[in-house]
C-alpha cells in the first residue's frame, strides 16, 4: 500500500502547494492596486463660494481637467446642471468626447470650442448637433457638501442624475 | 559517480564533469542545418544578436535612467543624452535595435509563412515564435513608457484604456492595471520594472524554449524538402561533404550567418549614426503632460497594422477585431488545412496569392495607420484593407482545404 502513501503525500504537498499559490497570487495582485494615498488624493474639493458668473474654473481630478462653470443668469436651465442654493453650475470632465482634446471655453457666446476638430458643447455641456463629438461631456461623480462640491463621491444630487440616465 | 581522472586538459576537466563535448556536438558541430537556404534563415540569428545588443545597450542607459515622473524625463534627455559619456550612442543604438528588431522578427515570421515552416512536426516553432512576438511587442510598449514626454504618457493612456473592454466599461481593471486613475508614478515605476526585469526574463525564456522546439524537427529549407538527416550526417561525418545535404550548425553554418549580421549590422550602425531620428518620435520631446493631448496620437510604426485595425469600426467592434489581430497569426498551423509542406509558389495559385496579399494587406495597413484620420480617401482605403485582413484569414482554410496535394 505504498502507492496510497505516496498519492496522499503527493495530493497533500500538491494542495498546500496550490493554497500557498492562491494566497501568493491575491498577495501579487493586491500589491499592484491603487496605494491609500493614491486613492485618498482621488478626491476633489472646490469651493464654490467665490465662483464667478461665466467664468470657467479648471480644477485637476484624478489628473483630469475638470470644468465648474457659474452658468449666467440668461442661460437655459438644464437637469445637468448643479444646483448650489440658487445658482446653477455646469460641472464636467473638460475633456471632449471625441478624442480628449480640451475644449475652451468663450464667455461671449457661451459655449465650449474645441480646437482639435471642431466640436462644440453648450453650457450644459451637450455637444451641439453635426460635429464629430458623441455625447454631451462627462459629469464626474459628485456631492454636495455646503457651498463646496466634492469631487469623486457620488452624493445624492449624484444618484439622482445617474437614476435619470444623465450620467452613465 | 562518472570516471574522474587526471585530465590532460581545460576541456577535459570539464568534459568529465558537465560532459561538455556532448553539449558541443547536440548544439553545434553535430546539429545539422540544411544546405539548400538563402539569406532569410540568418534572420533567427540576426535577431540573437540584435537582442544581445538591446541588451548591452539597456545595461548602460539603466546606469542613469531614473524611474521618477519628476526626473525620468530629464534623466534621458538631458542627463544620459548631454551629460553621460557616449550615453547618446546607448540611447541611439537602444532606439533603433528596438525599431529594427521588429522589421526582422516580420522578415523572419513571412519567410516561416511563405516556406511553409509551422508545418508538420513544426508547429511549435510557430507558437514559440509567435510568443516571442507578443514578449517583444509589451518589452517594446513598457519601454516605450520610460522616457515620460508627451507621446509616453498618451500612448499609456490609450493603450490601458483599451483594457476597459469598450462597453463593458472595466475602469477598475485599468485603474489595478496603472495602480492609479491616469498615468502617474505607480504606473512607470511598475512598467520600468516590466521593461528591465520582467520581460527580458521572460523572453530570454521564450528564446530558450524557441531553439529548443527547432533541435528535433530542424530547420526548414528553401524546397521544404523532407529528407533522411541521419543519412546526410553519415554522409558529411564521412567526408562526403559536397554530396551530404547538410552542414554543422556550427562552425559552418554560423560563418553564413555572421556574414549576414555584417552586411545587417553595416545598416543597422548606418541608421543609429545618420539616421537615429526615425526611431524618435519628437512629440515625445516634450515632458508628459495629463491636461494637454497630442494632435495626433499613433504608435511606433511595428504597431501601426494592428491599430489601423481599430480605427474603421466602433469602439467595441473595434477592440474585438484589435484583440483577434493580435492573436490570428498564432491559428496559422492549424487554419492551414493542406498537407502539402512546400513553399508557397509550388502550392499551387491560390495560397500564392494568399500569401502575397496578405504582405502588402498588412503594408497597406502600415502606412495608413500612419496617417491622421481625417482624410476620407485614407480612411476608405484603411478600411477595405482591415476588412481585407480578417478576409484573407476566413479564406485560408477554404483555399487550404481545397489545394490539390503535390506528389510526392
Amino acid at each position: 500500500m505504498s502507492n496510497s502513501r505516496r498519492d496522499f503525500m503527493g495530493m497533500a504537498l500538491g494542495g498546500f502547494t496550490a493554497l500557498g499559490g492562491i494566497g501568493a497570487l491575491y498577495a501579487m495582485k493586491k500589491s499592484w492596486d491603487p496605494l491609500p494615498s493614491v486613492k485618498a488624493a482621488g478626491f476633489t474639493t472646490v469651493d464654490l463660494a467665490g465662483a464667478e458668473e461665466n467664468k470657467l474654473v479648471v480644477e485637476k481630478w484624478r489628473g483630469k481637467p475638470i470644468f465648474v462653470l457659474k452658468k449666467p443668469k440668461d442661460a437655459k436651465p438644464n437637469d445637468r446642471d448643479v444646483i448650489i442654493g440658487d445658482d446653477r453650475f455646469h460641472v464636467s470632465i473638460g475633456l471632449c468626447t471625441h478624442l480628449g482634446c480640451i475644449p475652451a471655453y468663450d464667455g461671449a457666446i457661451q459655449k465650449f470650442m474645441c480646437a482639435c476638430h471642431g466640436g462644440e458643447f453648450d453650457t450644459a455641456g451637450i455637444n451641439l448637433p453635426g460635429l464629430p463629438p458623441p455625447t454631451p461631456l462627462e459629469i464626474p461623480p459628485f456631492k454636495i457638501d455646503g457651498t463646496k462640491l466634492v469631487l469623486g463621491e457620488a452624493g445624492p444630487e449624484y444618484q439622482k442624475m445617474l437614476a435619470a440616465g444623465i450620467v452613465a | 559517480m562518472a570516471r574522474i581522472e587526471n585530465a590532460k586538459s581545460i576541456g577535459e576537466w570539464l568534459d568529465q564533469r558537465i560532459a561538455i563535448e556532448t553539449l558541443k556536438k547536440v548544439m553545434q558541430t553535430e546539429y545539422w542545418i540544411p544546405k539548400n537556404i538563402n539569406f532569410l534563415w540568418a534572420m533567427g540569428m540576426v535577431l540573437a544578436a540584435t537582442f544581445g545588443i538591446l541588451l548591452v545597450s539597456g545595461i548602460f542607459l539603466l546606469m542613469y535612467y531614473n524611474p521618477s515622473v519628476d526626473l525620468a524625463f530629464d534623466s534621458v534627455n538631458y542627463t544620459i543624452m548631454t551629460e553621460v559619456g557616449y550615453g547618446w550612442l546607448w540611447r541611439h543604438v537602444h532606439g533603433v535595435g528596438a525599431s529594427l528588431v521588429f522589421l526582422i522578427i516580420y522578415i523572419h515570421m513571412f519567410t516561416g509563412i511563405y516556406y511553409g515552416s509551422y508545418k508538420k512536426g513544426r508547429e511549435l516553432i510557430w507558437l514559440s515564435g509567435m510568443l516571442l512576438f507578443v514578449l517583444f511587442s509589451a518589452e517594446a510598449f513598457s519601454g516605450y513608457m520610460l522616457p515620460w514626454g508627451q507621446m509616453s504618457y498618451w500612448a499609456g493612456m490609450v493603450i490601458t484604456n483599451l483594457f476597459s473592454g469598450g462597453s463593458l466599461e472595466a475602469y477598475g481593471l485599468v485603474e489595478w492595471i496603472r495602480g492609479d486613475y491616469v498615468p502617474g508614478q505607480a504606473f512607470l515605476t511598475r512598467f520600468f520594472m516590466l521593461h528591465v526585469l520582467l520581460m527580458p526574463l521572460a523572453i530570454i525564456g521564450g528564446i530558450v524554449f524557441h531553439f529548443g522546439t527547432l533541435r528535433i524537427p530542424h530547420v526548414n529549407n528553401q524546397d521544404s524538402e523532407d529528407f533522411d538527416y541521419a543519412e546526410a550526417a553519415a554522409l558529411y561525418k564521412a567526408g562526403k561533404v559536397k554530396e551530404s545535404k547538410v552542414i554543422p550548425f556550427s562552425p559552418v553554418f554560423l560563418s553564413k550567418d555572421v556574414f549576414v549580421m555584417g552586411v545587417y549590422f553595416i545598416l543597422f550602425f548606418f541608421l543609429v549614426f545618420y539616421k537615429f531620428d526615425f526611431a524618435m518620435d519628437p512629440v515625445n520631446f516634450d515632458p508628459a503632460n495629463g491636461l494637454s493631448t497630442p494632435a495626433h496620437i499613433y504608435p511606433e510604426w511595428y504597431f501601426l497594422w494592428s491599430y489601423e485595425i481599430l480605427r474603421p469600426f466602433s469602439k467595441d467592434m473595434g477592440l474585438i477585431a484589435f484583440a483577434i489581430a493580435q492573436v490570428i497569426f498564432f491559428t496559422l498551423p492549424f487554419l492551414d488545412r493542406s498537407p502539402n509542406v512546400a513553399p508557397a509558389n509550388k502550392r499551387g495559385f491560390l495560397f500564392h496569392m494568399w500569401f502575397w496579399l496578405l504582405l502588402i494587406d498588412v503594408l497597406v495597413l502600415t502606412f495608413m495607420g500612419k496617417l491622421p484620420p481625417t482624410d476620407a480617401t485614407f480612411a476608405m482605403i484603411g478600411m477595405v484593407a482591415a476588412y481585407s485582413f480578417f478576409a484573407l484569414w476566413i479564406l485560408l482554410p477554404i483555399i487550404t482545404l481545397i489545394e490539390k496535394k503535390i506528389k510526392e
